[in-house]
């Protein structure tokens, strides 16, 4: 009896995400590009939130760093097709081995001294600030100066990647299916289970013979990795990267923000999140550029920050979900109601 | 040459103490309330505008703009403890964190608003006027900055060691249960170490308005700057926050004479990686979190 109605819930979500991306699909294709411009942030944004979502709302591990590993990722990408013509396919691959192989290197030597909770968000963020400050000084990488892209001639060439501004709508598109679809998949797996089973309770795990840190370095390592690839592309989208955009606080805001305002651990909440606080925060900008009033959107996003984890802890996904409870919330969503992590 | 390090390490004990009283700050609130206050920055950089229009405005000596700022940001501490802080002090810790991310971005984003970004410096004689003690030549800003930040450690450490109020803040940070049990208010006494908190960082930021421009991007580096200087200390330790920020202090003064500009401003984050990597509950850090 349990079985067939998980079954049938299961055909649902999934039904209910192709019906998402199948109608983002058709946005793309006849929306203007300032809709479209903004939409490939949100996506890509959506992505990243992905692999923040995987560190933190699945495997317990706070990162305000994880503009390192995007920036990681953006300069490899940026470095071999700029410098040395090398397809980005290439770059993005490197860029997540590098990133990986950073985030693995961090994790260990935190949870090996026990570095955890907030130390280790600590430690992420000074890991990027002091990586945003050498990039800065750095001139293979162009120093503040940053790098720049060549302008795409105008056709659309898959093998580099290159394409007009609806080219990266697509490929975000298809970034952000793969990682709505890779939460869902993973928070069902064998790892997932173990991941969550980490973050609730890690000495619960530990007993059980989790071995945990071996799984908090995986996951972390493969949060990283991914949001590298999220990062080379956000690159070429933007036609130039500079440390201090690629590497800066502000990404790692970005990223965070998806998933908090979303919701925590679920798969569908980064990409609630994004549509909700990204396009909101291009608007205040821009209304705050018109007023002469900079900062507003910094104004924005803080009140929404705040108000989301004062009033839907869970995030707006998992309260639409319990509105019309239609749709089973995967294991683990309800994170609000998380002590042990950082406790 | 000699009298050129003892110069610059002279400098950097006296400005080691201001940060000393930014970091007092920053971890009297963890110490009673566990909570990480991620906007303590903001706290700063109000300091240091207070500092600037004191001056600008009404001319007065620093310390006397120092005096205003404790009083505007003990009640605004206060009041954000009251409005918006105690309604996430029960919750996990990456909550806290993430609200106060969102209030780091609430008050830049103010601030940019009301000055924008341009950076105010506050025109003082003090920055100007120096003292010779021996083979030492130091700018009267810094003796006076480090003397009252000095005194005010002191005076707020042997108030929270002899005071009843300090007893009964020391007890609620022991054991709040307990506390709770034999009648302390724990609510006003969380509200009253927020504000004291961010009065610590308050003052401190007028202290150094002669020697930094007044600028709202600041705010990330003073935080950042001031977690480096409790986790050098060991976070809750209250001398491990004057120890921390001396030591940061001496650091940056000797770095700035080592390297590029750019590399000073990256050696805190050093610092921060490798003493949380190695000693991660700092030097007098015992508590676990």
């Amino acid at each position: 009896m349990q079985r067939t109605s998980d079954q049938a819930s299961d055909s649902k979500r999934w039904g209910a995400g192709a019906l998402v991306f199948g109608a983002l699909a058709v946005v793309g294709g006849i929306s203007n590009a300032y809709v479209i411009s903004v939409l490939t942030i949100v996506l890509l944004f959506t992505f990243m939130g992905q692999s923040w979502n995987l560190m933190l709302g699945i495997g317990g591990q706070l990162s305000i760093g994880h503009a390192l590993f995007v920036g990681i990722g953006a300069y490899a990408v940026a470095i071999l097709n700029i410098k040395y013509g090398v397809t980005p396919w290439i770059g993005l691959l490197l860029g997540a081995v590098i990133a990986g192989f950073v985030g693995a290197v961090l994790a260990w030597l935190s949870f090996r001294f026990e570095v955890r909770g907030i130390y280790f968000a600590l430690l992420t963020i000074a890991a990027a600030e002091f990586a945003r400050i050498m990039f800065g000084g750095w001139d293979y990488v162009g120093g503040m100066q940053g790098l720049f892209y060549q302008a795409p001639s105008g056709a659309m060439d898959l093998g580099m990647l290159r394409g007009d501004a609806r080219f990266y709508y697509f490929v975000a598109l298809a970034l952000a299916a793969i990682g709505v679809a890779g939460t869902e998949l993973i928070s069902r797996s064998y790892w997932g289970y173990v991941w969550r089973a980490m973050r609730d309770d890690d000495e619960a795990a530990r007993a059980l013979g989790v071995r945990t840190f071996r799984h908090k370095v995986l996951v972390v390592s493969i949060s990283a990795a991914t949001a590298a690839i999220g990062g080379g592309v956000l690159g070429l989208v933007q036609g130039a990267i500079f440390p201090d955009s690629i590497m800066g606080m502000a990404i790692s805001v970005d990223v965070l923000i998806g998933p908090v305002v979303g919701g925590l651990g679920t798969a569908f909440g980064p990409l609630v999140g994004s549509m909700a606080a990204i396009p909101l925060h291009h608007a205040m900008g821009a209304l705050g550029d018109s007023l002469g009033l900079p900062g507003l959107n910094s104004v924005a996003y803080g009140a929404v920050l705040i108000l989301v984890v004062w009033l839907l802890p869970d995030g707006i996904w998992p309260a639409i979900v319990r509105l019309y409870g239609a749709i089973q919330l995967p294991a683990g969503g309800r994170i609000s109601q998380l002590r042990k992590v950082e406790e | 040459m000699l009298s050129l390090w003892l110069n610059v390490i002279a400098g950097g004990v006296l400005v080691g103490l201001v940060y000393g009283l930014v970091a007092l700050g920053l971890t009297i609130i963890f110490g009673v309330m566990r909570v990480v206050n991620f906007a303590h920055g903001e706290m700063v950089v109000f300091g240091i505008y207070i500092g600037y229009w004191t001056v600008r405005i009404w001319d007065v000596p620093i310390v006397l703009a120092a005096a205003i700022a404790a009083v505007v940001m003990f009640v605004f501490g206060y009041l954000l403890e009251t409005l918006v802080v105690k309604r996430f002090v029960n919750r996990p810790h990456h909550y806290q964190f993430i609200v106060f991310i969102g209030l780091s971005l609430l008050f830049s984003g103010v601030l940019l608003m009301s000055f924008g970004p341009d950076p105010r410096p506050t025109a003082s004689q003090l920055s100007f006027q120096t003292v010779s003690v021996g083979p030492l030549t130091l700018d009267w800003a810094r003796i006076q900055a480090a003397a009252t930040a000095g005194l005010l450690i002191a005076a707020l450490g042997a108030y929270l060691k002899y005071s009843a109020f300090g007893r009964s803040l020391r007890g609620a940070a022991n054991n709040r249960l307990g506390g709770l049990v034999v009648g302390l208010n724990i609510p006003r006494i969380y509200a009253v170490t927020f504000g004291i908190g961010t009065a610590c960082a308050g003052v401190a930021g007028a202290l150094i308005s002669p020697l930094f421009d007044a600028q709202p991007y600041l705010a990330v580096d003073f935080t950042l700057l001031a977690f480096v200087t409790v986790i050098v200390g060991g976070l809750g330790s209250f001398g491990g926050a004057l120890l921390g920020g001396l030591t940061i202090g001496v650091a940056e003064a000797i770095a700035a004479l080592m390297f590029t500009p750019s590399m000073k401003t990256a050696l805190p984050y050093a610092l921060l990686i490798i003493i949380l990597i190695f000693r991660p509950r700092g030097f007098f850090g015992a508590k676990d979190i």
